[in-house]
């Protein structure tokens, strides 16, 4: 039984592996890992994308809050109320659902995240549209995510 | 036992895994190496080698297409209205067919060229020509869009356009009808010493491309045909053949052939130059449009310019040298080295080829025929490098490979000659389906030509393709030049008729390509950036929408307090700052188009609401999952109605 699993599993690797080598992939970086993961703690779950560890300093960065609040207002608003579902979720209490980590890849790399990471996945099917990519530079996430812990 | 059968299985998996993996990669080098097939196809997900930008002809507009797969890749509306992108419908795009003789809906577009750096094509920006009201347009290569459109007053048919000189210093296009200049009311029939036809030289400033008319040359009363600059040695001239040198003004058909030999026009435009700065040229009072579209404000400006410098050639010695060329030759082509000028009589069975060292050893030598109107005639024998005899009939265009060979096309026996210079042999010679106009080889037109494939684009297809009824396609045909021989890989449709084409690396494009308008650079004066600034303003009768797009509403999507009579622009800004977003606008009864805007982009519709009732708006272009569900409504009132203006999303 066990044998067989082993069977299907090299098979499907050795598929997907002839497969890459006829496409340029365009997923970015750290697309195995946490793929088909399951976290049994959400906040442990730090997405797909460029941002691998984030660690926030406990006083809320004001100026950067700001900043973030403009870039959200101009890119993000038209999906997002801060309190309320509209398009998408909203931002209020997300430090309680996701880690800091998450946040900034689906900004970063929503593509990737609704098709790979399992929490994304179920957002885009609660929610049917996707994260639209609206090309936010890391640090203009960074931002952003300082505005989401000034939301109450 | 079970053991052992499922090891054996394993390895007869992995065998057919491996062995299937294998085979797929062999294929694509190996035993079918020489089927046409396999040479033009592009695997699914995989992108061509060139570009190819093939003029659209009638149709105005200028077309891309992917080489060797011969896969359409996008229409560029150019001279053209094109409802599916709203060209010429929307408040944006309207200035830019601007004409002196009003808005022109409709242009019969003929010869791409790519500019130039250093004698190679550098891929920044495609010039086309407008045939029918003489225009110049400049399509942008980072965003595939026509961002400049320049009308040539003194100018009728024109055709000899629009080559470019060897660093992009100038776009160049000549008439091919003359006409009086100024034009004035006369008799047709004292065409003959009285009309005029004005080579036009444009300049392109280096960095942003802007164009300028810098001069004219006024030249005696023939058909200026075609034309191509100098590179290498010859830099700094510019070449154009001419026809009806008899000066008739009707039945061209005999009375234009009476002539042994017309002329191919060498005009020396860096003395042109010299002429201008020692104040030799004339100003004289013209009018003219020159559109601009920025890309800051998504908005075009026209401009009536007022002026153009004339130079005449038979005050100004040394300007213009005539180069007889046997029977009304059309092509009028410059191999890559810049010493050979390649003359195509239509109505010779030879090719004349002339030598630009032997012409300027003439001019020095002050060794002339005769003169016309004041302009030297040199004589033939003088500059002639070779003839390749009887190499078929009608000849028309030659482009150039990397090996020192030349390509000419037959139209009347529909055929493509490969022929050596230096030597002028025929090395090769295949039929094309039929009745081939232009050919183009990537860079064919440049120092540094690829010798890779040539592209035959015909005018007649017949049988070649599904009937459609008494309109069939005109086509393209790809050839693979790489060998001695010449192979046909490909047939292709094409939009309109195919009057030349330019063709380029695609790598050399690609890299500047742009996915979308930064948001934050949009300075288009009704541009919102945030729903929260969406609004609906009146002035009058008219009002303003300043609305907002994004996967997958409008904002605002519902509207009350328009009235009949009224005139209501929506300027509709696409918030996305994504790829391949794209929101598309369309409302019920527009007497127009749609909107297509791209992402970081905003258009306006304007719409006159003649009836009373709630009326409809809606995305056109498939955005999302909800794509179906990005609507809005108008409420319309009468006309006397007291209904207050009011707006909302979610409410």
């Amino acid at each position: 039984m066990k044998l067989n699993v082993l069977v299907l599993l090299l098979s499907v690797l050795f598929i997907t592996s002839c497969g890459n080598s006829d496409k340029k992939s365009n997923d970015k970086a750290g697309s195995a890992d946490s793929e088909k993961k399951v976290f049994d703690n959400p906040l442990d779950d730090k997405g797909i994308g460029p941002v691998t560890s984030l660690v926030l300093p406990a006083e809320i960065d004001e100026a950067l809050a700001a900043k973030g609040k403009e870039i959200y207002k101009a890119k993000c608003s038209a999906c997002h109320k801060e309190t309320e579902r509209f398009i998408g979720p909203a931002p209020v209490g997300i430090f309680e659902r996701r880690s800091p980590e998450w946040i900034m890849n689906m900004i970063l790399n929503p593509e990737v995240m609704v098709k790979e990471n399992e929490a994304a996945k179920k957002l885009l099917a609660e929610y049917v549209a996707p994260m639209a990519n609206q090309n936010l530079t890391e640090e203009e996430a960074r931002a952003v995510l300082e505005y989401f812990r000034t939301i109450k | 036992m079970k053991t052992i059968l499922k090891s054996t299985f394993i390895l007869l998996a992995f065998a057919v895994i491996f062995s299937s993996c294998g085979k797929s990669e062999k294929q694509s080098d190996g035993i079918l190496a020489s089927n046409a097939a396999e040479k033009v196809y592009v695997k699914p997900g995989e992108l061509d080698e060139y570009y190819a930008f093939v003029s659209g002809g009638f149709s105005g507009q200028l077309t891309v297409y992917g080489l060797p797969s011969g896969r359409l890749l996008k229409v560029i509306p150019v001279f053209s209205v094109d409802a599916e992108k709203g060209w010429g419908f929307n408040e944006e795009t309207k200035p830019m067919l601007n004409t002196s003789h009003g808005f022109i809906p409709w242009d019969d577009s003929h010869h791409p060229d790519i500019s130039q750096t250093v004698g190679e094509v550098d891929g920044r920006w495609v010039f086309i020509n407008g045939n029918n009201t003489p225009r110049i347009a400049k399509i942008d290569l980072t965003t595939f869009e026509t961002t400049e459109i320049i009308e040539l007053p003194n100018s009728a048919g024109n055709h000899s356009s629009s080559f470019v000189t060897e660093n992009t210093e100038y776009i160049v296009a000549g008439t091919r009808f003359s006409v009086p200049v100024p034009q004035k009311d006369m008799p047709i029939k004292e065409y003959k010493g009285n009309f005029k036809g004005a080579l036009s030289f444009i300049s392109v400033e280096p960095t942003h491309g802007k164009m300028n008319l810098e001069f004219q040359i006024l030249m005696p009363g023939f058909n200026y045909d075609l034309a191509h600059p100098g590179r290498g040695n010859s830099h700094g001239w510019f070449f154009f053949t001419t026809y009806n040198t008899e000066e008739a003004n009707t039945l061209l058909e005999v009375n234009a052939s009476q002539n042994d030999k017309d002329f191919i026009a060498a005009v020396n435009w860096k003395k042109a130059e010299e002429y201008i700065k020692a104040g030799k040229g004339k100003k004289m009072p013209t009018n003219y449009a020159h559109n601009v579209y920025d890309e800051e404000t998504h908005m075009a400006t026209s401009t009536m310019k007022k002026e153009v410098l004339v130079l005449d050639p038979s005050e100004l010695p040394g300007l213009v040298y005539f180069l007889p060329t046997p029977k009304s030759p059309h092509g009028c082509d410059v191999d890559p080295s810049g010493e050979y000028i390649v003359g195509s009589g239509k109505l010779s069975a030879n090719l004349t080829v002339h030598s630009f060292s032997k012409m300027l050893k003439a001019i020095e030598g002050k060794k002339f025929a005769t003169s016309l109107y004041n302009i030297p005639v040199i004589n033939a024998e003088d500059i002639q490098a070779g003839v390749v005899q009887q190499a078929g009939l009608g000849p028309l265009h030659t482009e150039f490979d990397d090996k020192g060979n030349a390509y000419t096309t037959f139209f009347i026996t529909s055929e493509v000659v490969k022929w050596k210079l230096g030597t002028w042999d025929v090395v090769d010679r295949k039929p094309t389906y039929y009745s081939v106009g232009h050919l183009m080889i990537p860079g064919g037109n440049s120092r540094k030509p690829s010798g890779k494939y040539l592209l035959a684009m015909n005018k007649i297809t017949k049988d070649r393709y599904l009937p459609t009824g008494p309109e069939v396609t005109q086509s393209a045909q790809l050839f693979d030049i790489s060998g001695e021989k010449m192979e046909l890989l490909l047939d292709f449709p094409t939009v309109g008729e195919p009057h030349y084409a330019a063709g380029i690396s695609a790598d050399k494009v690609i890299k500047n390509s742009k996915k979308y308008y930064d948001l934050s650079k949009n300075k288009h004066p009704y541009v919102v950036k945030s729903e929260a600034e969406t609004k609906v303003v009146r002035n009058g009768k008219e009002v303003h929408v300043y609305m907002t797009s994004i996967r997958s509403h409008f904002a605002p999507d519902n509207i009350e307090g328009i009235k009949v009579g009224d005139r209501v622009y929506f300027h509709v800004t696409n918030l996305e700052q994504d790829y391949d977003v794209p929101h598309g606008f369309a409302i019920i009864g527009a007497n127009n188009a749609e909107l297509l805007i791209m992402p970081g982009q905003t258009e306006t519709l304007v719409w006159e609401p003649k009836q009373v009732g709630v009326w409809p708006f809606y995305c056109s272009d498939f955005c999302s999952a909800l794509h179906q569900e990005m609507q809005g409504y108008v409420r319309v009132s009468p006309a006397n109605s007291a209904i207050e203006l009011k707006w909302s999303i979610g409410e």
